[in-house]
């Protein structure tokens, strides 16, 4: 277990820990951007991760490629199976939790632009260009009105 | 060559430019008739003695040659193969909105119709919208985007084909007119074709209006700035 549950309650400047239960992002190779699980640590470069129910195929995989989230599962066994995790997962609801997150939220907007189509941009702009307008004007109306 | 006789091999004696001088091919072409040469006869007849040889006998005019290739010379073979139909990119159907690239109108947002004979795309600003006329673009270049125009019912005229597209022969101006401007008053544009781009572009107006901002985004002409990275870019 980690530093911040012992016995002496120290103050701690790390938050995230990789341990047994840690929730990871992916951010490489084919399950890139999908959330996972770590359930083992094979060793100080890689850990046994699944994810059930993101589709993440149960694999090792190196804590290079792995970002650590502010999610655990508290009290996952060492090396639980799918079926088990699935359940802690759903239980935890770590996957509502991640999508309300702004982080989740960040990374769905960068994919949405990425994936926008020439009228989507010219549309967008338009948009831009309207809220520019109406900013404008509100200011220009509150400082006559201070004025 | 004959006129140029080498003093060298493959050297001739005078150069091209005096070659070509001599040739005299800038005079243009002769154009007096040649002279109408009587007609010869395929055969004549003459008398041929001996009894057994029937008195009279036809001699061609031109004898035959007596010469002959011992070899048979191969022909090549015809080929029966004909050039096939321009294939279609899979993201340019009838409707799709297109990016020119090269051209008057590059940059230009345009709607396709059809792909014509020759194989080059039919495409309309249309004209109201950006400028655009009825007209013909290979699809090499353009980008097509995904977005598409509903043009189920729009009909294309059988008129508007290749030979609609071709340009009407100029009359032949003299050379003094021509140094004096004379005949060079802008010809109108011909009426039928005005009529045509408005038949086409009636309905595909109508639909355009349904969609929104789709006519602002078909007016508004396509650029890549700075920060645009166009290889990751989707149209």
């Amino acid at each position: 277990m980690h530093p911040g549950t012992g016995r002496l309650k120290r103050q701690s400047t790390f938050k995230r820990f990789v341990e047994v239960g840690r929730v990871v992002l992916v951010n490489d190779g084919p399950s890139a951007g999908k959330l996972a699980v770590i359930v083992e640590i094979i060793d100080h470069n890689r850990a046994l991760i699944d994810g059930p129910t993101t589709s993440v195929p149960r694999q090792a995989f190196p804590y290079r490629n792995l970002i650590l989230t502010p999610y655990t599962l508290a009290n996952l066994p060492r090396a639980a199976g799918s079926g088990p995790l699935k359940k802690a997962l759903e239980k935890a609801g770590v996957l509502e939790k991640w999508e309300q997150s702004g982080w989740a939220k960040k990374l769905a907007a960068r994919q949405t632009r990425k994936n926008s189509s020439d009228f989507d941009r010219f549309q967008v702009q338009l948009a831009k260009k309207s809220r520019r307008d109406l900013v404008r004007k509100a200011y220009v109306k509150e400082k006559k009105a201070s004025a | 060559m004959a006129r140029s006789q080498p003093i060298a091999p493959n050297v001739g004696r005078l150069s091209r430019s005096q070659v070509s001088a001599k040739r005299g091919l800038f005079k243009g072409k002769k154009t007096s008739a040649a002279p109408a040469k009587p007609e010869t006869p395929a055969h004549t007849e003459k008398t041929v003695g001996g009894k057994a040889n029937g008195e009279k006998r036809l001699v061609p005019t031109n004898k035959a040659s007596k010469y002959y290739p011992a070899e048979d010379v191969r022909k090549p073979r015809v080929s029966r193969k004909t050039p096939g139909k321009t294939a279609l990119r899979s993201s340019i159907t009838p409707g799709t909105v297109l990016i020119l690239l090269a051209g008057r109108f590059s940059g230009k947002r345009v709607v396709f119709l059809k792909q014509l004979d020759s194989g080059l795309l039919l495409v309309s600003g249309p004209f109201k919208i950006n400028g655009v006329p009825l007209r013909r673009v290979s699809q090499a270049y353009v980008i097509a985007t995904s977005t598409k125009v509903d043009i189920s019912n729009v009909t294309v005229p059988e008129t508007v084909n290749d030979s609609f597209f071709a340009k009407a022969k100029a009359a032949k101006s003299t050379k003094e007119g021509e140094f004096f401007g004379e005949g060079k008053e802008k010809k109108a544009f011909p009426e039928e074709k005005k009529s045509e781009q408005k038949a086409v572009d009636a309905a595909l107006l109508a639909s355009i209006k349904k969609v929104d901002n789709l006519a602002k985004y078909l007016k508004a002409s396509w650029g890549l700035s700075k920060s645009d990275r166009f290889h990751e870019l989707k149209f």
